[in-house]
């Protein structure tokens, strides 16, 4: 009876740790390889790359090579920031508004607020653009901004009404019974507090955004390119080793920003939650 | 000044929503019932060319199938991960927390081009097996459903694994205990108390895999390739390349739909088999 449990547990040993193993590995492994391959010397971008060198990023710093990227960065940047900017103000009014609601239209408020999640991005973008369009507007960066805020609004809110709920009422209360406005709680004691979780969410909204391809691609024209997108077409028809540059960059950022994240308003624990 | 009723506050953005999200949606909808392109003349027709061509039920299957296949390949490797982390010490827990969330930070179009490197003509697979003498030819990874399945697995991941380790680390770890204690082992502790009380987490992440893998445009175009076709692919072909407008709304309610469907059933078996755990 032992020998054939601990034979049981041996094989759940083996079994569970060899696929755990092989997770983590095809988690890590391609970002580790993609990072190696932009250093490469030669032309293509085989691997083990031959090697070392730094000229692909060379090539995606050069101011005149890569206008166009360079333009894709610069386009994506402001939209986020400025998308992100307006789910802040509007997010976190709208948490504050509803996270301590019960009442029925607020519970389906924020069910339609969420649904950007669940709902396939590509269906929003062509609704988006046909939209647009159909009521006469020209395309420009502020339907790109608009778009945006849509699809990532729902992280700002998540975060937020998980702060919201923490709260302890009292507070709330006891400021106001001390002869506070509602003005004066909401800005030396309420805002405050849930601080942190509007900045966590807004932080994911902003790479959200960044990432953005369905409404993007739908949005996006030859003069408000995007990143993902331009990205997408070095890899569409022949491949341009630049991407390689491009990931190596965007890499190195995720990987700061998480370390920012974590210890400023300790990211992982939020998510988790 | 008067107190503002608290609700209030939401208006702007319900505002945005109904301008923006909703009426948009709406419009989708209509467009959908004009037969032709320059949306003039109202009608079937579209939805009757969709819905009569045996080739759409193909592409409508192929996208659900790959959604679903995503998702078990998720669950295979993704759940061993969590219950690794279960047991991992708290030191040990915040690598792998880093470790899971950091792809989530990472763009989509960089881990569909590492997939690229690594499953290309002259990529790391080709190449390992080459010199270890398994094959004489490079595989053809890319272009293949293989392929992007194994690639869409890596893309969706942390999606599997937020849920799942969130729901899993409030399990109370008496329970595990117990089960040992009353001779159980560990395989019969983990598919009749962890698996069950985690189930929660399972179909969160099921849920949010499968919506994501069946509209992932760019992985699947850049691994997929033209030949393997989905309904992203369709709806970006027929309204930025055909300038079909009312056929793409048609591809992409039923995206919508089909996406819908599967993802309310899978809710509806976890609440089943939460029920069963409860009571």
């Amino acid at each position: 009876m032992g020998r054939r449990r601990s034979l049981a547990d041996l094989s759940y040993s083996l079994v569970i740790g060899t696929l755990a193993g092989l997770a983590l590995l095809i988690i890590v492994a391609p970002v580790v390889i993609v990072l190696t391959t932009s250093f490469t010397e030669g032309r293509s971008l085989k691997f083990p790359p031959t090697g070392f060198s730094l000229q692909w990023y060379e090539a995606l710093f050069d101011a005149s090579k890569s206008r166009q990227i360079h333009r894709a960065v610069y386009n994506s940047l402001e939209v986020a920031a400025w998308s992100t900017g307006f789910g802040i103000l509007f997010g976190s009014m709208a948490s504050l508004g509803l996270a301590r609601n019960r009442h029925r239209l607020a519970r389906v408020a924020d069910g339609l607020f969420m649904s950007p999640l669940v709902l396939p991005g590509l269906t929003f973008g062509l609704a988006a653009l046909m939209y647009f369009t159909l009521i006469g507007f020209r395309p420009s960066i502020n339907l790109i901004i608009a778009g945006h805020m849509i699809v990532t609004v729902p992280f700002i809110i998540r975060t937020t009404s998980a702060s919201i709920s923490q709260l302890d009422p009292a507070l709330n209360d006891s400021s106001q019974s001390l002869g506070a406005s509602w003005l004066y709680t909401m800005r030396r004691v309420t805002l405050p507090l849930i601080a942190p979780g509007i900045f966590a969410g807004a932080f994911l909204a902003f790479m959200a955004s960044i990432d953005n391809v369905p409404v993007s691609l739908f949005l996006s024209t030859a003069r408000t390119d995007m990143l993902p997108i331009r990205m997408w077409g070095m890899m569409e028809s022949t491949l341009d080793p630049r991407i390689a540059a491009v990931s190596g960059v965007l890499i190195t950022a995720a990987f700061l920003l998480m370390l920012i994240m974590e210890w400023t308003v300790g990211l992982t624990r939020r998510m988790r939650d | 000044m008067r107190k503002l009723a608290e609700w209030q506050l939401a208006l702007p953005l319900a505002l945005a929503f109904a301008s923006i999200f909703l009426a948009p949606l709406l419009m989708l909808v209509g467009v959908s019932f004009f037969n032709d392109d320059k949306i003039s003349q109202p009608g079937f027709g579209q939805w009757a060319k969709f819905l009569g061509d045996p080739f759409s039920y193909k592409v409508i299957a192929d996208t659900m199938l790959l959604g679903l296949k995503t998702v078990c390949a998720t669950i295979v490797i993704g759940y061993p991960l969590a219950l690794i982390y279960l047991d991992a010490s708290p030191r040990l827990q915040k690598v792998l927390i880093f470790i899971i969330v950091m792809p989530l930070l990472l763009s989509v179009v960089v881990r569909t081009f590492a997939w690229i490197v690594v499953l290309g003509r002259e990529g790391v697979v080709n190449t390992l097996l080459m010199q270890l003498g398994i094959i004489s030819e490079p595989l053809r990874l890319l272009q293949t459903e293989l392929g992007l399945v194994i690639s869409l697995t890596q893309i969706e991941m942390p999606l599997m694994l937020l849920p799942l380790i969130s729901v899993m680390s409030r399990l109370d770890p008496n329970l595990r205990d117990a089960s040992s204690a009353l001779g159980a082992s560990r395989w019969r502790t983990l598919f009749k108390v962890i698996v069950p009380l985690s189930m929660p987490g399972l179909v969160a992440g099921c849920l949010l895999v499968f919506a994501s893998s069946t509209t992932a445009f760019i992985s699947q175009t850049v691994i997929g390739g033209v030949r393997l076709i989905y309904l992203p692919l369709l709806i970006w072909q027929q309204s930025l390349v055909v300038f079909n407008w009312p056929f793409a709304a048609v591809v992409s309610l039923t995206l919508l739909v089909s996406v819908l469907t599967v993802v309310s059933a899978l809710s509806y078996l976890g609440r089943r088999s939460g029920g069963y755990v409860h009571g």
